[in-house]
């Protein structure tokens, strides 16, 4: 505001350019972004689906996957689903303590799912079941391991942003920017629905 | 400050909560509850399906599992990331169906190609597809 005050000549500038614009831009643009990386996602299944079935007589999903621990792994990333929803509520609120505890609250859930995922990962490499033994496998560590990726990059931007609101508040630009985590974050999820529907479930029926 | 500077101010407030409805990630608590508890019951299921061994038919708990899979996707898109027809003037609706024409022809395609080469090949027994690379 003060800004504004120090020269009224500039303020016709401002209307022109309207002031709610960048920020419904930045939505959009956000979500042309997880569209492009719904892309890649689509490919890398495309991958699965043609490869998935081409063992080298190596293991197959049924001996490999154990769907208990796939369960709880699906259930930590939905309650930090929800829990991230919490987040934005309180944000709404302008309750910025809350708001820090239900993001921590979130981390902690996703950082629960990628310490499942490795234990997976590290218990199939030491099974001799690691990317290099077929081409299912390949493209089983492709697939999940991009989505893994993406929620170890999810938790840093996270952290970052805890960071910012404890030091700035709930101002303008961090809201945007939790509204742009949220929107990556529920993307995860959903592409998470695909990879225990198609890989695991699916997987194991044979 | 002028008179006029609050008005602006409170004009652009109005427009934001007014604008609030159309756009993406501002949900009540009730909406993302409905969301998460559909969520649950959609998760549990195919894994009940799977780890109970409901159904003999492996192609009947296949198809299932993806019908569910589907349905929970869009309570998703709906309930946790707010979809909806009107969200900046429609773009990321149109955005999201341009982007699932091109999912379904990479899919699709990939498919359908490798389905035919794999077809074209010298036959092949059950065994010897097992040992493909």
């Amino acid at each position: 505001m003060s800004k504004t005050n120090v020269d009224p000549l500039e303020k016709p500038r401002f209307y022109l350019e309207e002031d709610h614009h960048p920020e419904s831009s930045t939505n959009l643009g956000f979500w042309l972004y997880l569209m492009s990386d719904c892309l890649i996602f689509a490919i890398l299944f495309a991958t699965y689906a043609v490869v998935g079935r081409n063992y080298a007589a190596g293991p197959s999903p049924a001996d490999l996957f154990d769907l208990p621990l796939v369960a709880i792994n699906t259930a930590m990333l939905l309650l930090s689903s929800i829990t991230y929803g919490f987040a934005m509520l309180q944000m709404e609120r302008n309750a910025k303590a809350e708001t820090l505890f239900w993001l921590g609250v979130t981390g902690i859930f996703g950082a629960i799912f990628i310490g499942l995922e490795l234990y997976e990962f590290i218990h199939l490499i030491h099974d001799g079941a690691g990317p290099s033994r077929s081409a299912f496998l390949s493209a089983f560590f492709t697939l999940v391991g991009t989505h893994g990726l993406h929620v170890t990059f999810g938790i840093i931007w996270l952290i970052t942003l805890m960071v910012q609101v404890s030091m700035k508040g709930l101002i303008e630009a961090n809201r945007r920017r939790l509204m742009c985590l949220s929107m990556f974050w529920h993307f995860l999820d959903v592409v998470w629905i695909g990879v225990f529907s198609f890989v695991y479930l699916i997987g194991v029926v044979g | 400050m002028t008179a006029e500077a609050p008005a602006h101010e409170d004009a652009r407030n109005t427009h934001h909560g007014h604008s609030n409805g159309h756009e993406a990630g501002h949900g009540t608590f009730k909406s993302y509850m409905t969301g998460f508890i559909l969520s649950i019951i959609l998760t549990a299921i195919p894994f009940w399906l799977v780890m109970g061994e409901v159904f003999d038919s492996k192609i009947l708990t296949a198809a299932l599992i993806m019908v569910f899979g589907a349905i929970q996707i869009v309570v998703h898109m709906i309930y946790f990331l707010h979809m909806n027809t009107r969200s900046e003037g429609g773009w990321t609706m149109m955005a999201l169906i341009f982007t699932l024409v091109i999912v379904f022809i990479a899919l699709a395609g990939s498919l359908w190609v490798m389905h035919h080469l794999n077809a074209n090949m010298m036959p092949m027994s059950p065994e010897m597809m097992k040992n493909m690379p």
